[in-house]
């Protein structure tokens, strides 16, 4: 090894601990890029993959009724490349040893086999036999949830009557690959499955023999999407169609795209913060090296080595720092990558798992991580080159103070000379006092917008469940029933109260702006299940008018008073003015209510629900869960206690762990910059402040100087980081909102306050750290030095 | 005048060498015409008051700054045309440099010191014969920390001559030494010049110093004052400051 490389590595292994405060802080940017672009990668090609090999629909659409004579008018459609036509339900299932039922969403397989379109890949076991009637084939996770195997049998609810169905084999389908319930939050493989049937079986449970309700395409390469809809709105809509949509609105696929969406800001917006700060880190530390060793620099010249060799040298100290932080970062976003791959494997069921980060990731993640030491250390590096040789070998001239009006301003305040100091030296080198500040602002920031979420879902949850939805139960039937069956469910055991509510698919329009969605028809002063405005009050459901939520209003560019036209895919398919009555605060979905009687009215028809809020004894909910199981017309029942202690349990895991990754990520950011700033400080006034010491300062009162800049301009970047911690949490907000649900800004003082405080104690920390090193000064040693 | 065949070869020659520091408000003349011949194997001391432009003159010499005006050759090679790439060249082939603060790299030993010179040189000795010649073999792992100020600038001198340079140029190299450490610094350079016949040219506030050399060149005002030569060349060891 070359002496210069033994150089090198010698000044490497002496600043240890500043390398490592910044590789940390690399390692930061380098394992979240890796993690989140590596699984928005993996992500994204794992369903492609899957997409592609299972033929996932392009199309898909729902209705009520349609005979099969209908399909080849579907398939003659331009653009349609393949059709199927399948027949499905839901039901309440009866599993063995388990009181609460589960709900099945049971979808036909033709009697010729395997499906054309969405093809459910086999896990075990066999497809139903296409003549068989009692035969299912369940998906894989709802089989290992409840621990069936093919052969074990269980019973379902169809048409009124309890039928024993033997599972043949599992499953799992692109359709599927997150799998929800009806009003479920959270997937809960336990309590919701998918059943394959043959079709002859399904269509007699369903009453849907020569028939369809539900309909997939394929289309060709190049096809216009938006005419293949509109063809398919036609031909159905007098079957009683809900509209048909792309996969854009295909739940499944919808929720795997805001993961994508997730991971991607992520990827985008994280990284480039602690890269940011590694740039400032670098050029801070190798600028300061390279003023240290200006007289080795020029006896290097002296000795013939070349401005190339000479940068080169300072850029690979750069380098073994980006090294040391590319490795961390490598470790810490393999291990993080494997860490959401098994939260995605619990969240998303995909057949293979390619969730491994592939090799370039790795190599774009590094470059990254190495461009960034290089950019921070290039100008200093450069410096080092053309300083001229006699210029370097001469002591550097008293860096530049000069009395500015800063300074004239310092001279009134009557300070004392140590504050002076502190305060010239931060006027002096202003940039680097801001960017020293703006990096602890930044730790702050990132704790404030971290720890905001738990607010944000507490109110969610304060919102959704204690003060909107306050059933216990729902019960979701099959098809609209008269209002009179309030009177029956009332009679099931354990029931205190019951309100009907019924929903109805519809587009609502404003102009060219249209949004299909759910109308939602409660009782006007629901007690259950209440509509809250955005002070909390409960907000009556209009009998003239409907509600919007604030997001599905800015969608449609609507406010209070403004008509709207509806065009109901329900009853009688008819189109209504309605005024917006008003609009609400809704975390959930795209709601939009009115009164129950007000919608029955424009269909002109007698009182019906097609769903029961209820609220429960708790004393008899067993005997309510045997009873239900039995109950005839039930596709589904929502249990919002075991819906809000799944979520709660979720949230509270996924809360601890990013709340310890974003707490160790500010304390690194902070110990960065603050450990460097305090170290290079020191090592810049180490002679002023040793002649101080001999001139009989002691030792707190010149710790107070060098820890007074640093502890000054780390209360300086608290407000500036409560401004872009909230500045990230509107962004990280307005990130997350989607049709699916949103999340409210929520930020309290106390995460200001707690963010400051872990904040500040990892700068104290550092700044301890330093001047214990100060305390270990040697005087003479330091005062002998020719700088 | 017609040269004496016997003599030897010039080494450096600088034809009206002048040095101008501009710091905008006035202008320093370092050196303000500067004439004058070193020749092969001789030892040259350069005195003067500080700031009369020795230092100055050594840097250009040693191809480390450039001229403001005037033309220095090394041998055939005219310094004042080369650019920074062949000033690096130059230096990297025949000089060596000792300084007053003997500059070691604090991170590397008394062999790895040496070892940056005899790793870029094109015919270097050994290290360990350079620091052998200056009498630390046995110091040769230990870090500058771990030397007296003379081991230092010793271990400078072998750095300085590892790479079997045709001149050396010291500046103050006994600046910072008492005179008993300051005899084996120059007993070191004495050697080199003798043993080598190393072109060797070196600064000093110390007059008595002078002593030892073959031409003893006076600095004044960025000028030449005088120039002499010793008949007779005491040994270091003779010679008390």
């Amino acid at each position: 090894m070359r002496a210069l490389e033994k150089k090198l590595f010698r000044d490497f292994l002496r600043l240890w601990a500043q390398g490592l405060a910044i590789a940390l802080v690399l390692a930061c940017g380098v394992s979240i890029f890796l993690m989140s672009f590596g699984m928005f990668t993996a992500l994204t090609d794992t369903r492609a993959a899957y997409y592609e090999r299972n033929r996932f629909a392009d199309v898909f659409a729902t209705l009520r009724r349609a005979p099969k004579s209908l399909a080849p008018q579907i398939a003659a459609i331009e653009g349609v490349f393949a059709i199927e036509t399948r027949v499905t339900g839901s039901a309440i299932l009866d599993l063995p040893g388990k009181l609460q039922g589960a709900v099945g969403q049971f979808i036909s397989v033709p009697v010729s086999g395997e499906p054309h379109l969405n093809v459910p890949l086999l896990r075990s076991g066999r497809y139903p036999d296409p003549q068989a009637s009692g035969e299912v084939m369940v998906n894989e996770p709802f089989a290992q949830a409840n621990g069936y195997v093919p052969g074990d049998v269980i019973h379902a609810n169809l048409n009124g009557s309890l039928r024993p169905l033997t599972i043949t084999g599992t499953a799992l389908s692109p359709e599927f690959i997150y799998t929800i319930g009806p009003g479920d939050m959270m997937p809960d493989n336990e309590g919701f499955g998918i059943l394959w049937m043959s079709e002859p079986a399904l269509a007699a449970a369903f009453d849907m023999a020569g028939a369809f309700n539900d309909v997939g395409l394929q289309l060709t390469r190049g096809a216009n999407v938006d005419q293949v809809l509109d063809a398919l709105d036609d031909l159905l809509d007098p079957y009683g169609a809900q509209g048909a949509h792309d996969r854009a609105m295909q739940q499944s696929n919808a929720f795997i795209d805001g993961e994508l969406k997730q991971l991607q800001s992520m990827a985008y917006v994280l990284p480039p913060v602690f890269f940011g700060i590694t740039v400032f880190l670098v050029n801070m530390v190798i600028g300061r090296i390279v003023a240290l060793e200006r007289s080795e620099i020029g006896l290097l010249k002296a000795l013939g080595y070349s401005d190339m060799e000479i940068s080169l040298h300072y850029l690979a100290l750069a380098g073994l720092i980006a090294l040391v932080g590319v490795a961390a970062g490598f470790a810490v976003g393999t291990w993080l990558s494997r860490a959401l791959a098994v939260l995605y494997a619990g969240f998303f069921n995909f057949p293979y798992l390619i969730f491994s980060v592939s090799a370039d990731v790795y190599i774009i993640s590094g470059a990254l991580g190495l461009g960034t030491a290089m950019a921070g250390a290039i100008r200093s590096a450069l410096s080092a080159a053309r300083l001229p040789p006699a210029v370097a070998m001469s002591p550097p001239a008293p860096p530049n103070y000069k009395h500015s009006l800063f300074d004239r301003f310092l001279t009134l305040l009557r300070l004392t000379q140590p504050t002076m100091m502190i305060l010239r030296n931060i006027a002096r080198w202003p940039l680097r006092a801001g960017l020293t500040a703006l990096g602890i602002a930044l730790a702050v920031a990132v704790l404030v917008a971290s720890s905001f979420f738990e607010d944000a879902l507490g109110e969610m949850i304060e919102t959704s469940f204690y003060k909107s939805n306050r059933q216990d139960a729902m019960l979701i039937l099959t098809r609209e029933v008269p209002e009179s069956a309030i009177e029956e469910i009332r009679r099931l055991p354990g029931v205190l109260q019951v309100e009907g509510v019924q929903f109805h698919g519809a587009v609502l329009k404003n102009g060219h702006r249209e949004k299909r969605v759910a109308i939602e028809g409660r009782p006007e002063m629901a007690d259950l299940a209440r509509i809250v405005g955005d002070k909390g009050q409960v907000v009556a459901a209009p009998k003239n008018g409907i509600l919007l939520s604030e997001r599905l209003a800015w969608q449609l560019d609507v406010g209070p008073g403004d008509l709207l036209e509806v065009e109901f895919l329900t009853g009688l398919r008819e189109t209504h003015q309605i005024p917006v009555a008003g609009v609400i605060t809704s975390y959930i979905g795209l709601a939009a209510y009115m009164e129950i009687g007000a919608l029955d009215a424009l269909m002109r028809r007698s009182a019906r629900l097609g769903m029961a809020n209820l609220s429960l004894d708790e004393a008899q909910k067993d005997e309510f869960h045997a009873e239900v199981k039995n109950l005839p017309g039930l596709a589904g029942t929502v249990m919002l206690g075991d819906t809000l202690a799944s979520f709660e349990e979720t949230i509270e895991q996924n809360i601890t762990i990013s709340t310890i990754i974003y707490m160790a990520v500010a304390v690194l950011i902070t110990v960065g910059v603050t450990y460097n700033s305090a170290r290079i400080q020191l090592s810049e006034r180490a002679r002023d402040l040793a002649s101080l010491r001999i001139l009989g300062f002691t030792r707190s009162e010149v710790s107070y100087i060098l820890i007074g800049e640093t502890a000054l301009l780390a209360l300086l970047a608290q407000p500036l980081g409560w401004l872009l911690g909230a500045g990230l949490a509107t962004a990280m907000v307005a990130g997350f909102e989607s049709d699916l649900y949103s999340i409210p800004l929520v930020l309290n003082r106390g995460t200001f306050a707690w963010s400051s405080v872990v904040v500040l104690i990892a700068a104290a920390v550092s700044a301890l750290l330093v001047r214990r090193r100060l305390d270990n000064l040697n005087l003479i040693e330091v005062m002998k030095t020719r700088e | 005048m017609a040269r004496d065949i016997t003599e030897p070869e010039v080494v450096f020659r600088t034809e009206g060498v002048t040095k101008v520091y501009d710091t905008g408000e006035v202008k320093v003349y370092a050196l303000a015409g500067v004439d004058l011949e070193l020749r092969e194997s001789e030892l040259t001391v350069l005195l003067g008051a500080s700031g009369s432009g020795k230092s100055t003159l050594l840097n250009i010499l040693g191809g480390l700054d450039h001229a403001t005006s005037g033309r220095v050759w090394f041998k055939q090679l005219e310094l004042t045309k080369m650019n920074d790439r062949a000033l690096t060249r130059f230096r990297r082939d025949y000089v060596g440099f000792i300084f007053q603060f003997y500059n070691l790299v604090a991170s590397l030993s008394a062999r790895e010191n040496v070892a940056l010179v005899t790793d870029i040189a094109p015919d270097p000795m050994p290290a360990e014969e350079a620091l052998e010649i200056v009498g630390l073999g046995h110091r040769m792992d230990h870090f500058p920390a771990e030397m007296s100020g003379g081991e230092q600038q010793r271990v400078a001198i072998a750095r300085a001559i590892a790479k079997r340079p045709q001149v050396l140029l010291c500046d103050e190299p006994t600046g910072a030494l008492d005179s008993k450490t300051g005899v084996q610094v120059l007993e070191a350079l004495d050697r080199i010049n003798r043993e080598f016949g190393t072109t060797t040219a070196v600064i000093t506030h110390a007059a008595e110093i002078r002593k030892m050399a073959h031409r003893v060149i006076r600095f004044q005002d960025g000028k030449i004052a005088s120039t002499e030569f010793n008949e007779t060349r005491l040994h270091p060891h003779e010679i008390d400051w």
